[in-house]
């Protein structure tokens, strides 16, 4: 019983911490990607050309 | 769990953008630059008369290059984060993952984030005439989500029904269609156009597979 509720929770953190770090890797790519901002479009410029991301 | 996620998908990112840094350096940039004397009108060329091909040599800007390398690992990371993120939940399934499945994981990001796209809107050069912006970034960031998602569901999925939805939502993004602009009159040629969207893919793919391969690799390293 202990053991089975051990591994649920474990397994709740481990799904919680995934998601967490995902939402990081997509939140950076909105900023470095999309965001509007003119010094990050003027900066990541190139970049965004290089994958083939919307610019301008 | 969080710290073995945080730090694999840092260096399997870093990595990686490091590669994708000198490739877009060397083959990309240079075509950017070209494209940029086009924009600005300090080259012309006409689609009816022959032009002679100008002799360009482009000269790096090292501060432009700079903030490209610091994108790149930036985007990199990003990608990164995502992959670990991916391969993590996967084990959790009772998926097994290796360095050499990466290769696969890579292939994946690059079809959902980079070839999809550019199935509806080819990577563009500057001074190229395209849709509004914020139509264009929504339908890459749906094809995005779609093609990630269809992808998993024909891979993961375990019978037809899977498989059907999964290749309906990967189908879907292309039936509704990019935007595409309502008049053409881009400056650049169009030699330079689709040197630019080849390489570009190119790169993307080899970046994408080395983003795979070293998330796996340091996954499993920080797990052993």
């Amino acid at each position: 019983m202990t053991t089975t509720t051990q591994t649920a929770v474990k397994s709740n953190t481990n799904l919680v911490s995934i998601a967490f770090v995902a939402f990081m890797g997509l939140s950076a790519l909105f900023i470095a990607g999309f965001a509007s901002s003119a010094t990050l479009h003027d900066t990541a410029h190139d970049m965004r050309h290089a994958i083939g991301f919307a610019c301008h | 769990m969080l710290k073995n996620l945080v730090y694999s998908a840092l260096f399997a990112g870093l990595a990686a953008g490091v590669i994708v840094a000198a490739l877009t350096i060397l083959l990309l940039v240079p075509l950017l630059l070209e494209a940029e004397l086009y924009e600005t009108g300090r080259l012309v060329h006409f689609g009816n008369v022959t032009a002679v091909t100008p002799d360009i040599e482009v000269e790096h800007d090292w501060a432009r290059n700079g903030m490209t390398a610091l994108f790149a690992a930036t985007i990199y990371i990003g990608f990164a984060f995502v992959m670990v993120a991916a391969m993590a939940f996967a084990q959790e399934k009772g998926v097994r993952v290796t360095t050499r499945s990466g290769i696969f994981w890579g292939l994946a990001g690059f079809a959902a984030f980079q070839l999809a796209p550019a199935a509806g809107m080819a990577p563009e050069l500057p001074g190229m005439i395209a849709a509004e912006i914020t139509a264009r970034q929504t339908w890459l960031v749906g094809t995005i989500a779609a093609t990630a998602a269809g992808i998993l569901a024909v891979v993961f999925g375990k019978n037809w029904i899977h498989w059907g939805v999964g290749l309906a939502v990967l189908a879907a993004p292309h039936i509704i269609g990019a935007p595409h602009p309502e008049v053409f009159g881009g400056t650049v040629p169009p030699e330079l156009a689709a040197e630019f969207a080849g390489r570009s893919l190119a790169v993307g793919a080899v970046g994408w597979i080395a983003a795979g391969v070293l998330s796996a690799y340091f996954w499993l390293l920080e797990n052993r």
